[in-house]
């Protein structure tokens, strides 16, 4: 089955991945090591997991604005998701997105995705497939 | 998706392109904030203050986006002004700062020097020189500037982050939302505060009361008692926007739009203040021996080290005392002599730095005595020290005896 959704654009771009979904906020200042990509927020429900290349699912961001340099030191290294989607975005992530030039759309309705689907995002359109 | 963010003709042009791509990523960020805040449009800012400066906070990812940024073209074209670096950057060898970090910290501050950004390194940029008036628009990171200047001065800013505030500097706006609209800035919350306020110490712990009760909002506070005399407003606000996320407080009849009518608390229910037991209860701990005691959080004003070098009267002291301020300050005070007397006692006037982001833990302390209420609250969390709170002569003798008096 495959599913259409669409969202606003917060940094556009074309990207494909296997989702990643959390349905906690995300905040990558000390919660992803951005060497590895590994999320390592002790109890978050994505501990353990790597985000590197992965259509990266959440409802909004959290933390510190430094958290914004994280996105981008892990686009640089390779290690940052393939693209975004957020529920409602916030200023630290969506600045993360448009300095690292990783694809992000939010204004999603994020439950319609789960772990394992194939997405793909093309500036504000994303198709789901399972 | 119906697009309501409504852009100038040049500001269209600048996020195509057309002034390079320093300037149009700039203007992409502050687009895709404005979006994100619903904004209608942007508004120009005359000034802006940008934190993530320390090495220890930015990391080497915010350096390398700084110095790509600066290679892009990229200049602030407002004044714009930085947030406390990491160290001092003069006398951080005697302060005992390591020589990597140093070089970390200089390539940070050169970064922002390229793109445009004085090296104020302060945390109040209202005491050196940037002091804006009623109604200006500003773009403002530094939460407790941001209180200041919305508050005391009456101006207009959003908690900004450091990012949006360097992408506002640079692209000269920033988003027409919140703090700057006019309604935004009505009180939630109405406080009648009751008890006495004796000391800084007392109006940090009301801040840090203030704050977690709000959250999200702005408190308008009635004051039975009036200011402590000498009152500098700055450690209220401070304390309030670290506790909780306050841009914006109004006092009666005090501060820039409480006096003069513009903003009235009518229709709020009233909550009472008698006692500031649960604020010093949040910031107070149990430490006896005290290491270091920290003054200057935010920067000490002028009058702040005259206060401590007459407190100190010459007396050699027990803990190390480090006051922390900006630059131009310091060397007032080297000029009115006070420097000298404090350093005499043994203790540090220090610049261009604060120890909500230095890297204390590696300096060695374990405890500190402050009177700064948002210095206590982050100090246990960000540096893992052991916390006492209470006003400025509490702490001098604490630096005397290296003790906390029970």
């Amino acid at each position: 089955m495959s599913i259409e959704l669409q969202g606003r654009v917060i940094q556009p771009g074309e990207a494909c991945g296997v989702a990643l979904v959390s349905a906690a906020p995300v905040g990558f200042l000390g919660g992803v090591d951005p060497d590895t990509g590994t999320v390592v927020e002790p109890g978050h429900d994505l501990e353990g997991q790597c985000v590197s290349g992965r259509v990266l699912v959440f409802p909004t961001g959290k933390g510190s604005t430094v958290g914004s340099y994280t996105l981008y030191r892990m686009a640089r290294a390779g290690t940052a998701p393939a693209a975004i989607i957020n529920s409602e975005s916030e200023p630290i992530v969506a600045v993360g997105a448009i300095i690292g030039g990783i694809p992000m759309v939010d204004q999603v309705d994020i439950s319609q995705i789960q772990t394992g689907d194939r997405v793909r995002v093309s500036s504000d359109w994303i198709l789901v497939e399972r | 998706m119906a697009e309501t963010l409504g852009l100038t003709d040049e500001e269209s042009d600048i996020l195509a392109g057309d002034q390079g791509p320093g300037q149009q990523k700039a203007m992409a960020i502050v687009v895709a904030l404005a979006k994100i805040y619903g904004a209608a449009d942007l508004v120009p800012v005359e000034s802006a203050q940008i934190s993530g400066v320390s090495y220890k906070n930015l990391g080497q990812a915010g350096l390398e986006f700084l110095q790509e940024w600066a290679a892009m073209g990229a200049r602030a074209r407002i004044p714009a002004t930085l947030n406390p670096a990491g160290a001092d950057m003069q006398a951080w060898r005697a302060l005992g700062f390591e020589e990597t970090f140093i070089k970390k910290q200089r390539a940070v501050v050169d970064a922002y020097a390229t793109l445009g950004v004085l090296p104020t390194l302060t945390c109040t940029p209202y005491q050196t020189g940037t002091l804006p008036a009623l109604g200006q628009h500003l773009a403002w990171a530094e939460s407790s500037a941001v209180t200041y200047a919305n508050s005391v001065l009456g101006a207009r800013t959003n908690r900004e982050g450091g990012p949006s505030a360097l992408a506002a500097a640079i692209a000269g706006r920033t988003a027409r939302a919140g703090l700057h609209l006019d309604e935004a800035r009505q009180p939630t919350a109405l406080f009648d505060v009751r008890c006495p306020l004796a000391s800084e110490a007392d109006l940090g712990a009301l801040g840090i009361m203030i704050g977690s009760q709000v959250r999200h909002g702005v408190p308008y506070l009635r004051l039975a008692a009036g200011l402590p005399p000498g009152a500098d407003l700055k450690t209220l606000g401070a304390a309030m926007a670290a506790s909780g996320a306050i841009g914006l407080y109004h006092i009666e009849g005090l501060t820039a739009e409480a006096r003069g009518g513009t903003v009235e608390a009518t229709g709020l229910q009233p909550s009472s203040i008698d006692s500031l037991r649960s604020g010093y209860h949040v910031l107070d701990g149990s430490a006896a021996e005290i290491d270091l005691v920290s003054i200057g959080c935010p920067h000490a004003s002028l009058a702040e080290i005259a206060l401590i070098a007459d407190a100190l009267q010459g007396r050699t002291l027990r803990a190390q005392l480090w006051v922390t301020t900006a630059r131009p300050i310091r060397d007032g005070a080297v000029r009115a002599g006070l420097v000298s007397r404090i350093e005499e006692s043994g203790g540090r006037v220090v610049a261009d730095t604060c120890l909500v982001v230095a890297p204390v833990a590696a300096l060695g302390f374990r405890s500190l005595a402050t009177n700064s209420a948002k210095m206590a609250f982050y100090a246990p969390s960000h540096s893992g020290l052991s916390v006492r709170f209470g006003p400025l002569e509490r702490c001098v003798e604490a630096t005397i005896t290296g003790r906390w008096r029970p």
